[in-house]
């Protein structure tokens, strides 16, 4: 680990302490696990503590865990991975926030903290539909207008429930279920530890 | 008196304005506007749900697809991530090779920057420059991968093949004949690396003359000073980055910052803007392209020095080369496993963040172990640059919004993804 990772991992430790419920460092990273009911208090602290000074937030993304190792995951369903980048200090640091509830999943917008969340978060509700409670406009945004269901859930499939077509006897396009069969070239698959006697074989 | 009150239009999503297809409301009273809300997704074709059906490499061509001006930059930072998990090396001369087609594509997507932003807002000549010189570099990109456009070029452990020892030429024709076709082809005439040079020598020269165009044309800044103006800490708030948080005034940039490739023993400079404001933003684009053409020549005397392979010889990652696979058992049953099942990427996640030419271009993955991403997200800087859309375009007159769109560089592709 770098000096500059254990010093972020460091002061990380100190301002947030017991309201973190882990943190890992892999591949030169940071990532910390907040409980959904501690993310909007810890937050503001990493943006506005200068010894952490998060400025930016670059990313946030939802995760659909359902499938994670071909069943072997086994906490929550739905995450939010957040991606914070300071200008100031020059490092990043990820953090997961687990939905608590995976029929109803929810986790608290952090918008006023950074407005860059805004269309992120719309994006995450869109794509996963996970809710932001403080989001004051939390509509679709990359689906299509009227869409129904929540297309990067693991349990939704790639080609889709409904296609769209011109109707020549109704003179407009039509929605229409799926006609095509689903298909898969390369299977997923997951080899045991040391297949073939060699590292990431 | 009559009641006024304010109006919408739809903008879009057919406009040739709009870069592709967006759909904006406009909420105008009289000519300024008050609210502007974007509504994209019209190009939105899930690359990151089709990544999670395809293999490692499979889904790289996607790569291409997302921001098409800047086509391998996308490429580097997915190959990046997956070499991180991996832990694999990257051969040197590979790594030159890809910060040399950075920068390649760095001018590409900034000629075409200036050309469309001209476009929009009334200079039309740009656009005709622009594309003259867009030429020559989509050649050089023909030339190493075979396509203008969608490359494929980076791979993960290094790129695709070497630099070519010929150019392609163009052939005699009804229009291109005897000293015409000679002049045209007299550049092609040495390897890829000579070509190259020869734009390298001459674009400064041109960058000049598309400044006497622009720099100090009255109309162009009438359009451009004042227009759009990001203060420096709601530059941060809004997740702004590359040439858009530069010309607000910080001097961020990832290739120095947080060095890659050989970013770290190339010397290049960060032009920064003062006042946040269209221009400044065109000012610092302008200028990047200057820095890359440093890096260009630094590249091309290194690479010119320095012959090696390009592809890691790790062939549990990268298909050995061509010669073995007819020849050798082991080679074989590499590529075949490497062209049906792929990589195996092991257990984790990684962010891997590159300064593409309009901002931090950055690819999340998560593995499971698997031969394919359990999760890709693709982190497009355009993204949160249209989504600060409604903040600077409030106030200002509806014809400004077009310079607004010019200024941020939107291309659909990365945007809706």
């Amino acid at each position: 680990m770098s000096a500059k990772l254990e010093l972020l991992s460091r002061n990380l430790q100190k301002h947030l302490g017991g309201r973190i419920a882990g943190m890992q460092t892999a591949l030169g990273e940071i990532t910390v696990d907040v409980d959904a009911a501690l993310y909007p208090d810890v937050m503001p602290t990493l943006r506005d503590e200068p010894e952490l000074a998060f400025e930016q937030m670059i990313d946030l993304c939802g995760v659909d865990y359902s499938t994670y190792g071909d069943g072997r995951w086994q906490g929550r369903r739905f995450a939010v991975v957040v991606h914070l980048l300071s200008i100031a200090r020059n490092w990043r640091v990820r953090v997961r926030c687990f939905a608590p509830d995976d029929d109803f999943p929810a986790v608290p917008s952090i918008v006023p903290v950074w407005n860059s969340a805004n269309w992120f978060e719309r994006e995450a509700f869109d794509l996963f539909g996970i809710v932001f409670p403080g989001h004051d406009d939390l509509r679709r945004l990359l689906t299509d207008y009227g869409f129904i269901g929540h297309p990067f859930r693991k349990d939704f499939p790639v080609s889709g429930h409904v296609e769209m077509r011109y109707d020549p006897e109704q003179q407009r396009v039509v929605y229409q279920p799926v006609t095509i069969e689903p298909r898969e070239m390369t299977p997923r698959i997951i080899r045991e530890k040391n297949y073939g006697d060699v590292e990431n074989g | 008196m009559a009641d006024i009150q304010n109006y919408s239009i739809n903008f879009g999503p057919q406009h040739p304005a709009a870069h592709g297809v967006l759909r904006m409301v406009l909420e105008l009273d009289g000519e300024v506007v008050v609210r502007a809300d974007p509504h994209i997704g019209m190009l939105h074709r899930a690359t990151e749900k089709l990544a999670e059906t395809k293999t490692w490499i499979q889904a790289l061509p996607y790569m291409d697809r997302l921001d098409y001006m800047s086509m391998v930059c996308n490429e580097h930072a997915y190959c990046r991530a997956i070499e991180r998990m991996l832990g694999i090396e990257v051969p040197v001369r590979a790594q030159y090779i890809r910060v040399l087609f950075d920068e390649i594509t760095r001018i590409l997507n900034h000629l075409m920057f200036i050309g469309s932003h001209g476009l929009d807002v009334g200079a039309m000549t740009m656009m005709l420059y622009a594309c003259r010189e867009r030429e020559d570099l989509m050649d050089c990109y023909e030339a190493v991968s075979g396509t203008r456009w969608h490359a494929a070029y980076y791979r993960p452990g290094g790129v695709y093949r070497d630099l070519p020892d010929g150019m392609p030429q163009y052939k005699e024709s009804k229009w291109k004949n005897g000293a015409k076709l000679k002049k045209f082809n007299e550049a092609r005439s040495g390897t890829f690396l000579d070509f190259l040079q020869d734009f390298v020598a001459r674009f400064p020269k041109l960058l000049d003359d598309y400044e006497t165009l622009l720099t100090d044309n009255r109309i162009w800044k009438q359009r451009l000073v004042d227009v759009g103006i990001v203060p420096p800490e709601r530059a941060l708030q809004l997740g702004f980055s590359g040439p858009m948080l530069r010309g607000s005034g910080f001097a961020w940039d990832l290739r120095k910052k947080q060095p890659y490739a050989v970013y770290d023993r190339l010397d290049f400079d960060i032009p920064v803007g003062r006042t946040g404001d269209c221009y400044d933003r065109y000012l610092v684009r302008m200028n990047e392209m200057r820095q890359s053409n440093r890096i260009l020549q630094q590249c091309i005397d290194w690479l010119r020095a320095n012959p090696g392979p390009v592809l890691s010889d790790n062939h549990k990652v990268a298909p050995p080369r061509r010669a073995d696979m007819k020849s050798n058992m082991e080679g074989l049953i590499h590529h075949f496993k490497l062209c049906s099942e792929g990589v195996h990427v092991p257990e984790g996640q990684v962010y891997s963040a590159v300064e593409h030419p309009k901002g931090e271009f950055g690819v999340y993955v998560i593995s499971d172990g698997a031969n394919k991403p359990y999760r890709l997200k693709i982190r497009s800087s355009g993204y949160a640059h249209l989504s600060a859309m409604g903040e600077m375009a409030r106030g200002h007159m509806i014809a400004d919004v077009v310079a607004l769109m010019g200024t941020i560089d939107i291309v659909f592709g990365e945007i809706d993804r």
